[in-house]
């Protein structure tokens, strides 16, 4: 084990409000991915919370390695996604197995003019260092071993008993935002449900440190031929040698059997020799075996008590979409958030419940679909899986049909009128393309409520109910042309605070545009 | 593009021993096999989704 698992990095301090009866604008239980990103995103725009965590440092062992365009992107508006990009890995090349043969390979090519790269591979600890201290650096608050034990929603406010080392205190918050993971503590508390369509199984995940060289290349294997791996397996490279390995083991099992380190160990040597012939030098550095249901809270806002994250929904590992989307979640949220504190529609928050509950749905069917694909749950459902397979080595044509999980792309939100013939990654909903422009990148100027405007004018600022509304140029190279224009000959886009598009059209009117504002601040 | 469901195969029963020879001598699992490949590759050639759910329509 790594050292960085053993060091506390926000250790207890008692702290004054352990003395008195404070109360706090917004708490958020749960220093994972997802409370730091909220607790960095919220400082950013001028809100200290207070976040408040049972442990003091980052979750131990192996969890989430792969992070997707949009989730770099959203670090990269915090400040923190340059360092984990230079550490993350990067690969291009899969093989895909099925049975003892390599049904085909193929290398993933960028598409150009993104600052982000498509994805990167990097242990869910090192993000999780990196958003303690960009924390830390913006002055939040973040209570070591202060463990969430009690809640009551008042009329106007939450009420938290809080263990600690030195006993238990009280603390009132506003708004408490429940970042607190899959066996959310604060959904139990309130005595909520977990719903949705429930999917069980158990994998096995080892993570390998090589002692030489291997190729950074994903396999994955269908009906992997080797004992006991299951039916589906997968290798790939994370930073520092390590190569994480899943094997896909079913419902049944018996897991003490199953973690023998004596048995992983054949079945890793089996996999890591079918191509060489040769067994690698390895060490285990990380065993375990992971349970996965795919399910949602039917609402994710509870009057005053909002969840988001795992606490929030729970999916497959298939298509890497839990830290992704508990990211997009708080991206979704913070700027609401803010709006609120700062007097506005309290409807902002009920839009957040929605539009994520409409991703989560989506995440849900994404990975539930790939999990089909792996498991067939009937005869004939195996019978076009294995056709698949077949024919996807020999015909182009069937290998995007192959579906060992697709990798988590953002949400489109739905209901947003789209007021031009433009081009369809853009349109209202999305988030924003990203393309050079100048001598950075569009994202680099998206931070707010903007205008974009296009070969055509608009003003440089507008103001209603006190928000600001400022205007991005760009210049019209062909990129920016291709993702925003298509063949309308100008554009203007309202962009808000999370980098998704409100609403489009050839032109600028102020009308239209106030209107489209205030129907996305919940002021109709 | 819409289903077509009138006669569209020149010589008929040409097509149909074709499609039974194709299975000859294959166990059924090999013809189920072999049906899904079939099946996959008619879709692909279609392509158009709703040309395609007609068809799944029909057949059911
Ligand atoms: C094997 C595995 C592989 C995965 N692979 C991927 C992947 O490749 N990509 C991806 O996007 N996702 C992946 N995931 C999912 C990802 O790890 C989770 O979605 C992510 O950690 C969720 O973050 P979170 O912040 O919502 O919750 P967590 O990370 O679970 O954090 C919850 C926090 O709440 C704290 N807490 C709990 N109860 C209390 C309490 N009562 N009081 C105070 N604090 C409390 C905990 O200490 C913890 O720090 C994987 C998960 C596993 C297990």
């Amino acid at each position: 084990m790594t050292a960085i698992f053993d060091t506390p990095l926000y250790p207890y301090v008692r702290h004054p409000d352990q003395d008195r009866l404070a109360r706090d604008p917004v708490i958020i239980v749960g220093a994972g991915p997802v409370g730091l990103t909220l607790a960095i995103d919220l400082a950013l725009k001028g809100v200290k919370a207070v976040v408040l965590d049972d442990n003091d440092r980052v979750s131990t062992g192996s969890r989430a390695i792969c992070f997707a365009k949009r989730t770099l992107e959203i670090l990269d508006r915090l400040g923190v996604a340059a360092p984990l990009i230079a550490k993350g890995v990067q690969w291009n090349k899969g093989r895909v197995f099925f049975g003892e043969r390599e049904v085909y390979d193929f290398t993933l090519l960028a598409e150009d003019g993104h600052k982000q790269p498509a994805f990167i591979n990097l242990q869910q600890y090192y993000l999780e260092a990196a958003l303690v201290g960009r924390a830390q650096e913006l002055g939040v608050d973040i209570r070591g071993r202060n463990r969430v034990m009690g809640l009551e929603q008042r009329t106007d406010y939450v009420s938290l008993t809080v263990e600690t080392p030195d006993g238990p205190y009280l603390l009132g918050a506003d708004w408490l935002i429940a970042c607190d993971g899959a066996r959310s503590p604060t959904r139990d508390m309130m005595g909520l449900g977990f719903e949705g369509r429930v999917f069980e199984d158990n994998f096995l995940i080892a993570d390998v440190k090589m002692r030489a060289d291997f190729p950074t290349e994903r396999w994955f294997w269908f009906e992997p031929p080797f004992e006991g791996a299951g039916q589906s397996a997968l290798l790939h490279k994370q930073p520092d040698d390590v190569w994480r390995i899943d094997f896909q083991l079913g419902w049944d099992i018996d897991r003490e059997a199953e973690l023998d380190p004596t048995r992983i160990r054949a079945r890793v040597d089996a996999m890591l020799s079918s191509q060489t012939g040769t067994i690698p030098d390895y060490d285990l550095e990380w065993t375990s075996i992971y349970t996965f249901q795919c399910r949602r809270m039917a609402r994710f806002r509870q009057d005053r008590v909002l969840f988001a994250g795992d606490a929030a929904h729970q999916v497959s590992p298939f298509g890497a979409r839990g830290a992704n989307s508990g990211i997009q979640d708080v991206d979704n949220l913070s700027w609401r958030l803010a709006l609120v504190l700062d007097g506005r529609s309290e409807a902002l928050l009920d839009a957040y419940a929605t539009e994520r509950e409409y991703a989560a749905d989506e995440n849900i069917l994404a990975s539930t679909r790939s999990t089909d694909f792996l498991t067939p749950k009937s005869q004939i459902s195996q019978i076009f899986r294995n056709a698949v397979l077949d024919l996807a080595a020999d015909h182009a044509f069937a290998r995007p049909l192959v579906n060992s999980g697709r990798l988590s792309v953002p949400c489109v939100y739905p209901d947003l009128a789209d007021g031009l013939t433009g081009p369809m990654p853009t349109r209202p909903g999305v988030a924003c393309v990203d393309a050079p422009v100048g001598a950075g990148y569009l994202l680099d100027h998206l931070q707010g409520f903007h205008l974009l405007a296009l070969g055509c004018d608009a003003p440089d600022m507008l103001a209603d109910n006190g928000i600001v509304v400022t205007r991005i140029d760009a210049a019209l190279t062909e990129q920016i042309k291709a993702r925003y224009l298509g063949d309308a000959p100008s554009a203007l886009y309202l962009i808000r605070p999370d980098q998704h598009v409100v609403g489009r059209w050839p032109n600028f009117d102020e009308t239209t545009v106030r209107n489209a504002l205030r129907a996305a601040i919940g002021r109709e | 593009m819409t289903l077509n469901l009138d006669p569209n195969i020149a010589d008929p029963d040409g097509f149909y021993d074709e499609l039974l020879a194709a299975h000859e001598g294959l166990s059924k699992a090999e013809s189920d096999a072999l049906n899904a490949r079939l099946i996959l590759t008619l879709c692909n050639q279609i392509g158009d989704r709703a040309v395609i759910r007609a068809a799944l329509r029909a057949a059911r």
